[in-house]
């Protein structure tokens, strides 16, 4: 990090460091993203504006290369974690200054299912694009879920299947949240493997999210929308 | 070499493999969660039925019901004390069911990913992951598997591990990986690049190849991706039966028996030589296999079109192999200094 053809990133303007924080998420330097933050703070930036402008702003290059298979999930891994440090010096200021959130989501793979490479990658997606995440493991009956909801009134629940053969216990835990009359208090997105969006449909999800990436950019559209309405009504 | 698949292979240009595990054990009452190693142990009738289903249906090798049988899976269900023995059951049920034939019929051990990331990215160490796969190998072995049969893996790095740990144990292997992810692996890995680490590797293979991953015109793609890489061992083509489609609350492959036979004949024309199926494949779909394979003509290596036109669309425009000019590329980081 020190080597001297390095570029000097607080010789950079602003908006030049802006970009190199992009290029940093992109090739997943930890060390030099915390580094970014902490100059932007010490220039005055509020905590939002940097996580927002230079960080999402660095994943969503991420997610969108990832969708469209030109990264795969070693580097999407290695930005995650370089998000990840950077998130963690912001993380307390952001609560302090009290800044709007992105929104939160409840994850879990459903009962029978105890493959999470798919959610663990959603997880670390979202949490890269500013969301917060309650990750409840692998192999969720419904209660698990409902309690989740309960306890943390995410904005999504997200349920996570690699097997043809639990795909389905996702309709069960949606079909369990229509008759308790909780369906509509929450956006449900599923994702998986072998799932499509003829089958997210089939069983009343909101979305059917194909990978990571696409499960960032439903959870803002849906969370946006979801917000908006609550203004309206 | 003088194990039951190499002597198999020196008199044969195809060989037919088995077809799924799961959808088979399901079928015959698996619960969705239940670890299907443990009916080893629980239900040995079911897993010899399961075995005699593929071999009547005309399969020259069959694998062994130990998919899920390492440390690292069975610690899910609470029972990572007992991947040896489970693994040495699958395989001693094989045995039986293998010398009980009148025709050489190959038990492969089979062993699946851990479902870890590897280090540094994850927390599996090398050293790690080659003791959890040698446990198993060693109980394989000891159950009488012929040969080793490693499937579904989408990390180099866990692929290597393996053959080492196969080196430990002394055993023959095969290896798949699964290319599910826009023709690679989920990891990123293409069919040339598992060309090149499998020539690179101390102990290779008997057979490598692709298993699983999305649909058989898929499945096609990557065996041509390994034979324009110019590949020298056996290749293995072992495909879903077709994409699971959600009908009436049940999960169905939309791959017809008939189907999975022209993708059978299709597989030998792309250059495989090991050819069954995965995900989806029930005895009947091995039947129609069987008998295409044996009554049609070889024919020459198909072209990517005639791949799309007999089995369907393949899931992604390229597959990160060749020359792909108008390919999307990786960003260039800019020059620091």
């Amino acid at each position: 990090m020190s080597d001297e053809e390095d570029i000097i990133l607080s010789d950079l303007s602003d908006e030049e460091l802006v970009e190199q924080m992009w290029d940093d998420l992109y090739d997943g330097l930890k060390e030099e993203i915390e580094e970014g933050v902490n100059i932007l703070l010490e220039r005055g930036w509020a905590p939002y504006k940097i996580l927002t402008e230079a960080l999402v702003g660095g994943m969503t290059i991420v997610g969108k290369d990832f969708r469209d298979g030109i990264l795969f999930v070693p580097e999407v891994l290695l930005a995650a974690n370089a998000m990840k440090g950077g998130m963690a010096i912001l993380k307390p200021l952001l609560a302090e200054t009290g800044a709007p959130r992105m929104g939160s989501m409840v994850i879990g793979t459903v009962k029978g299912d105890i493959h999470d490479i798919g959610k663990n990658l959603v997880s670390m997606m979202m949490e890269g694009a500013g969301f917060e995440v309650v990750d409840i493991g692998i192999n969720n009956p419904v209660e698990n879920y409902l309690e989740a909801l309960e306890e943390h009134k995410p904005d999504i629940l997200g349920m996570s299947a690699l097997l043809t053969t639990t795909m389905p216990y996702m309709k069960v835990v949606i079909d369990t949240m229509v008759e308790q009359g909780l369906r509509d208090d929450y956006i449900v997105f599923v994702g998986g493997a072998p799932l499509n969006e003829e089958f997210g449909k089939a069983i009343g999800a909101d979305a059917y999210c194909r990978d990571a990436a696409v499960a960032v950019e439903m959870a803002k559209d849906y969370v946006q929308r979801k917000h908006n309405q609550g203004v309206a009504t | 070499m003088t194990n039951a698949l190499s002597k198999l292979l020196q008199t044969r240009d195809w060989l037919l493999a088995d077809g799924a595990t799961g959808t088979n054990l399901f079928n015959m009452g698996l619960e969705s969660g239940d670890a299907p190693e443990l009916w080893n142990d629980m239900h040995p009738e079911r897993i010899t039925k399961l075995y005699s289903m593929a071999v009547d249906a005309g399969s020259d090798i069959f694998l062994t019901n130990s998919f899920g049988g390492n440390a690292a899976r069975l610690k899910l269900h609470g029972a990572e004390k007992r991947a040896r023995e489970l693994s040495r059951i699958s395989a001693e049920i094989g045995r039986d069911v293998a010398d009980s034939r009148d025709r050489p019929i190959v038990v492969a051990g089979s062993v699946g990913p851990t479902g870890e990331i590897m280090a540094p990215m994850g927390a599996l160490t090398h050293e790690l992951a080659v003791e959890i796969f040698h446990e198993q190998a060693d109980g394989l072995k000891e159950g009488g598997a012929d040969v080793l049969w490693l499937e579904t893996i989408s990390a180099p790095e866990e692929y290597k591990a393996a053959a080492e740990a196969f080196e430990l144990a002394g055993m023959p292997w095969c290896g798949t990986m699964s290319f599910d992810t826009a023709g690679r692996t989920m990891m990123g890995m293409t069919s040339a690049d598992m060309v090149n680490m499998v020539d690179g590797l101390a102990n290779p293979p008997l057979a490598f190849g692709a298993n699983c991953g999305v649909g058989a015109s898929d499945l096609l793609r990557t065996v041509l991706g390994f034979a324009a890489q110019g590949a020298e061992r056996p290749i293995i083509a072992k495909g879903n039966a077709g994409i699971p489609k959600y009908v009436d609350g049940h999960i169905h492959y939309d791959g017809t028996p008939d189907l999975m036979a022209d993708y059978a004949v299709l597989a030998r024309d792309c250059g495989a030589t090991i050819i069954g199926g995965c995900c989806g494949t029930t005895p009947e779909h091995l039947e129609k296999m069987h008998a295409a394979l044996t009554t049609r003509p070889r024919g020459e290596r198909p072209t990517l079109e005639q791949i799309a036109e007999a089995l369907g669309p393949f899931s992604s425009a390229a597959d990160g192999t060749g020359d792909e000019d108008d390919a999307p590329k990786r960003r260039t980081r800019r020059r620091r200094g």
